[in-house]
């Protein structure tokens, strides 16, 4: 999958779930305040982006992912 | 002196309908609840007849973070408490500022539990579950997600008695009221509605297979009755303190006189007469008036062979011979089972508030044993006053309640 369209699924995935605006989603946007994540929701994201990427997150990086384009750079570098 | 525990607010989602109005409308014209479900066949189910209701769409009416803990029968759950705080004329600055318990009967909670392992073996990866499942999966589901919902702050617990969970829930409710130690409870029972939750019940052929025939499938008491059919749904009534109820000027409904229970320690699933009577008995006692008082008797029975058989006898024993009317309204929802003590609360009070006793539909032929009972088999017109109302569960455990219209 190229980089462009997985970035649509999981941007198109994650505003279904959580119920935002998908263009509220951008590269530069804090994942956690941008989805109103606590630590029960965080969850939820990683079971959408490793469904929709097959990539699976560790749970020592998730902390580390700030933002959606740092996101897209790690699937982009694990996949 | 034990205070007087009052009911000022009802609810109800069931496959009768899911307002009052509905419900009262649907019991006085015989409807029934049940349907042959197609997909249950596919699953390998000896009997593809269940009650049908929709999952609520709860999406804008709470949020996604509310939704995702709570699997369908906590759906059912909050649109039954919602109307029943509503009815109470209560709203959430008095849930804020009061110390409102929560008993809730529930015993299962079976569809996120087999989600959640297929994806364990399916995907080897936990995470994959979703933060919901967990809160999903444990018995207490209900009463955690309407805790935190309603944001209540007295007693919070799930009563689990099988098939007496909703009846045990009011019973106990009402006695933490008389004894001082809440002023109000939010009490009821919620049964989950789908084929992963019942399957292994079909397993030991508990359930009627008279499938070309849905609507005449559960026959309480009726000489051709083989078996029950499953239903769900939620139920919810607000018990009160009297003596607050007045001060706040609260629509007071009814009283819940009596609470018996008892168990059978016998078989774990057949009943005995025993112990349902000693059930029947100390609610009678313990509500404080005359067996004559009674003037419509709720049964538990809910078309098996050996239940409504036992079941005739301990009421017979109780009454004697047709001295009170005695219908199931299992006849007409199947068995709701965790939800059944509590919505069959609600059905006997809706018929006693509409001066209507719901025909116990299909009851055609009497046996050896229901012969020798007052059994309508169609509405009948009769003013009464006071109900008694029985729910018997697996394990043998009993519980009734008898309650008065004020």
């Amino acid at each position: 999958m190229e980089k462009q369209e997985l970035v649509e699924k999981i941007n198109s995935a994650l505003a279904e779930e959580f119920e935002i605006d998908v263009e509220d989603i951008t590269p530069d946007a804090d994942i956690k305040k941008t989805l109103e994540l606590d630590s029960l929701s965080l969850v939820d994201m990683v079971a959408i982006v490793e469904e929709v990427s097959g990539v699976k997150i560790k749970g020592s990086d998730v902390s580390q992912i700030k933002t959606f384009g740092a996101l897209y750079d790690y699937l982009e570098q694990h996949c | 002196m034990q205070n007087r525990v009052v009911i000022t607010g009802m609810g109800i989602y069931s496959c009768l309908g899911k307002t009052l109005d509905e419900v009262r409308d649907a019991l006085y014209s015989g409807k029934s609840g049940i349907v042959f479900d197609p997909a249950r066949k596919e699953m390998g189910f000896r009997s593809a007849l269940t009650a049908k209701l929709d999952i609520p769409d709860l999406k804008g009416v709470l949020s996604r973070s509310q939704r995702v803990y709570m699997p369908e029968q906590a759906k059912y759950a909050y649109c039954a408490t919602a109307d029943a705080l509503a009815a109470a004329g209560i709203d959430q600055d008095y849930l804020n500022a009061h110390e409102v318990g929560l008993l809730y009967g529930n015993d299962s909670s079976a569809e996120p539990v087999v989600k959640a392992v297929d994806t364990m073996r399916e995907k080897k990866d936990t995470t994959l579950c979703g933060s919901g499942a967990i809160f999903q999966s444990m018995n207490s589901t209900v009463t955690m997600n309407l805790g935190c919902i309603f944001k209540l702050k007295g007693i919070n617990l799930t009563v689990s008695g099988a098939c007496a969970s909703g009846s045990h829930a009011i019973g106990l409710g009402a006695l933490l009221i008389q004894n001082g130690l809440q002023d109000m409870v939010v009490c009821g029972g919620a049964q989950e509605v789908n084929p992963f939750s019942i399957g292994s019940f079909d397993g030991i052929s508990a359930f009627s297979v008279r499938e070309s025939e849905p609507e005449k499938a559960s026959r309480p008491f009726d000489r051709d009755r083989d078996g029950l059919v499953p239903g769900g749904g939620a139920a919810t009534v607000i018990l009160e303190n009297y003596e607050t109820a007045v001060r706040r000027g609260a629509p007071i409904l009814a009283e819940v006189l009596g609470y018996g229970f008892s168990s059978n320690g016998d078989h774990i699933s057949s009943p005995n007469v025993d112990g349902p009577m000693r059930s029947l008995q100390m609610a009678i006692r313990r509500a404080g008036i005359g067996i004559g008082e009674i003037g419509y008797v709720n049964a538990h029975a809910t078309s098996t062979h050996v239940g409504d058989a036992n079941e005739a006898k301990a009421i017979y024993n109780v009454f004697g011979e047709k001295t009170v009317e005695v219908t199931s309204t299992k006849s007409q929802t199947g068995h709701e089972m965790w939800m059944a003590g509590a919505s069959e609360v609600i059905y006997s009070m809706l018929m006693m508030k509409n001066g209507f006793i719901a025909g116990n539909i299909n009851f055609e032929n009497p046996d050896e044993d229901s012969q020798h009972l007052l059994i309508p088999s169609h509405t009948i017109e009769k003013k009464f006053d006071t109900f008694l109302s029985n729910s018997f569960g697996f394990g043998g455990t009993n519980s009734t309640l008898v309650i008065r219209n004020l």
